[in-house]
């Protein structure tokens, strides 16, 4: 895992004295709300509807475990004993109080953590595979990559104050697990005919009010001008993007008025006039943050792990069930990448509990090389477990209420913080999850691969539009309704998904829900997910089971 | 059960926690939305709220009516911010 050097953390703890001085003079009157409320955003600090809500940036969604024993620390000490993932892969804590957040705050920067561009018109934390530097399908572990982008992006003056937030993913794998097509720039790290190490670089995708999935504005760029061409795009949409109306400040509505082609021209213009330089990437830089990255010092399989596993799997009908949807191949032999589910059935997704947290950093280190990572999913990640302790690993975990054996399956629903918490919300998304996820559970393994996502409001923090099943809390007179969507995927071949019809009352998601699930596991045809079912079959027979005949 | 009537209070989130207050008829800010002062129009309330800064952040006009146990708020939004998260 890259650490901080000196430079960081001294970085960290004049911010957080500067914090210190601003809330204090907040609370003494000094400074007014106006003044005040960019500063704490600066820093996290949201006002929602029953607390101050703090959001923790969790780069490229990498913990160790002394990271996470903090974030239970913060959730016992200065919340109500729980925190949230995000589907940005961070945690938000929702009872914070403001008295106590430089404090907080100074607690985080002990293990290099804190809540800086996790909000306001700058370039946020940048996500990736939870999988990254352990998954089979990976060309090369992209968090050093991560890393590069976090250092160049932090605090960078010129982008500190954009036209709009700008989220970046990366992905090395040719299975997309961070979502790459709906962020402002996505990258795809590629290797080119000569073996040279790369990157596909998306623009304009996004969710929200106008959701678009992001178009490729260059091929390859070498690692070296990655950071030059991140520089050049941004400058374009420095310059034009809109600052006249929010609903039209993305890069995606910029992209989408000039088209990617005349994007293209302005970037590669911005670029070519541009001294590289003082940007470009030597090859010694990046070799020394790969290898804060470097593998861990594997150890061989041993000789029975794999007869003990298989003894286990038959002996035990649970751990079997968990086996064949929470554990994910690894790149070594011997172990194994287990996701920690964070669906049980019937409670808010993407929660953890302090003890819970406590927990997981003591198994990722009995299990692993204490390291954690966070899903855009909103569960956990333990990604170097040894093949012969998964039923040992099963044991503690489910002891813990976290042996959900539902990673990918219809009640492993992504879901908002919706109206129960979130100022901006509509309706509520939580109890809509708890309760559909408990209702479909039955059935689940019959469904197969099924991504549901929930969003309490057209912001789409719960990814709704690129669920296969996208359900969006909306307000009709005070009455809570749902659009539900159809066909929608976050992955490489990313859609967004189509209405289906008016919204329903919340008492009408579950049959809704089950309806489209009936004609797509009716009209499906061998190993196919919902959203080729959809592009396939098209959106009549969805449409038709929801609202009669259309 | 209510009474049908609806009234205007006025609430904000305190200033040193986020937490929801009421403004009362003793010209103070309380948790419990019963201590809420309440008129046919709260122009007059949500001045004299506004006047004090520093306990309250971003105070508005709210829709109340009378129920059986005192007040409640009109819409869900200010129901859950009164009487906490349903879940
Ligand atoms: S989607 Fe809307 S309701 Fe949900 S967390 Fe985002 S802003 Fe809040």
């Amino acid at each position: 895992m890259y650490r901080y050097d000196e430079f960081d953390r001294r970085f960290l703890e004049e911010r957080v004295a500067q914090y210190r001085g601003q809330v204090a003079r907040r609370l003494n009157g000094q400074l007014t709300e106006e003044e005040f409320r960019p500063l704490r955003l600066r820093n996290g600090l949201y006002l929602q509807l029953h607390a101050y809500m703090l959001r923790v940036s969790i780069p490229y969604g990498t913990l160790s475990a002394e990271q996470v024993r903090m974030l239970a620390h913060v959730a016992r000490k200065y919340d109500r004993g729980y925190g949230h993932f995000t589907t940005r892969q961070n945690i938000q804590y929702n009872w914070i109080k403001l008295d106590e957040t430089p404090d907080l705050l100074a607690d985080l920067a002990t293990v290099e953590m804190h809540g800086i561009q996790t909000s306001g018109n700058c370039i946020r934390n940048i996500t990736s595979d939870p999988f990254a530097g352990v998954a089979i399908d990976e060309i090369e572990d992209p968090r050093p990559y991560c890393e590069i982008i976090r250092q160049w992006s932090t605090l960078h003056p010129e982008f500190s104050w954009l036209p709009r937030k700008f989220k970046i993913a990366v992905s090395a794998a040719l299975q997309d697990r961070a979502a790459v097509h709906v962020h402002d720039i996505g990258l795809y790290l590629k290797r080119s005919e000569a073996g040279e190490v790369g990157f596909e670089v998306l623009v304009g995708g996004g969710l929200g009010r106008t959701p678009i999935v992001g178009k490729v504005l260059r091929d390859f760029i070498p690692v070296r001008h990655l950071l030059s061409y991140l520089e050049a795009i941004l400058r374009v949409y420095n310059a034009y993007g809109r600052r006249d109306n929010i609903y039209k400040a993305r890069i995606k509505i910029l992209v989408q008025a000039l088209g990617v082609e005349k994007m293209r021209d302005a970037v590669e213009a911005e670029w070519a006039a541009m001294d590289h330089t003082p940007l470009d990437l030597a090859e010694e830089t990046v070799a020394a943050i790969v290898r804060q990255f470097a593998p861990p010092a594997y150890a061989a399989a041993g000789a029975d792990d794999e007869a003990a596993l298989a003894a286990s799997v038959e002996a035990d009908a649970d751990f079997a069930r968990w086996v064949r949807h929470n554990v994910f191949p690894h790149k070594q032999p011997g172990y194994a990448v287990v996701t920690i589910s964070l669906k049980p059935l019937g409670r808010p997704p993407g929660d953890a509990s302090a003890e819970q947290l406590d927990l997981i950093a003591d198994l990722s280190e009995t299990h692993g090389f204490s390291e954690v990572r966070v899903t855009h999913e909103q569960n956990l990640v333990l990604p170097d477990v040894r093949r012969g302790d998964l039923a040992a690993l099963y044991r503690a975990l489910a002891a813990a209420g976290l042996g959900a054996s539902n990673i990918g399956l219809a009640s492993d629903i992504i879901a908002c913080p919706g109206l129960d918490y979130c100022s901006l919300a509509n309706a509520r998304s939580i109890p809509v999850a708890e309760r559909l996820g408990e209702h479909l559970a039955a059935r689940e393994e019959e469904i197969g691969p099924m991504k549901i996502k929930i969003s309490g409001c057209i912001n789409a923090c719960g990814h709704h539009h690129v669920g296969h099943i996208g359900i969006l809390g909306v307000d009709k007179n005070g009455e809570e309704f749902y659009q539900i969507t159809v066909g929608g995927s976050a992955d490489e071949n990313a859609a967004i998904g189509g209405i289906v019809g008016k919204a329903v009352p919340s008492e009408g998601v579950n049959g809704a829900v089950d309806k489209l699930l009936d004609v797509y596991m009716r009209l499906r045809e061998d190993g196919e997910e919902l959203p080729a079912t959809y592009r396939r079959v098209g959106a009549e027979p969805f449409k038709e089971a929801v609202y009669g005949a259309v | 059960m209510t009474t049908g009537s609806t009234y205007q209070a006025v609430t904000a989130n305190r200033l040193r926690d986020g937490v929801t207050v009421y403004f009362t008829a003793l010209g103070a800010w309380s948790t419990a939305i019963g201590d809420a002062a309440h008129a046919e129009d709260a122009t007059d309330l949500l001045a004299a709220a506004a006047a004090q800064p520093l306990e309250a952040v971003g105070a508005y006009v709210i829709a109340v009516e009378k129920a059986d146990r005192g007040l409640r708020p009109v819409g869900l939004r200010e129901q859950i911010r009164a009487f906490g998260p349903t879940v």
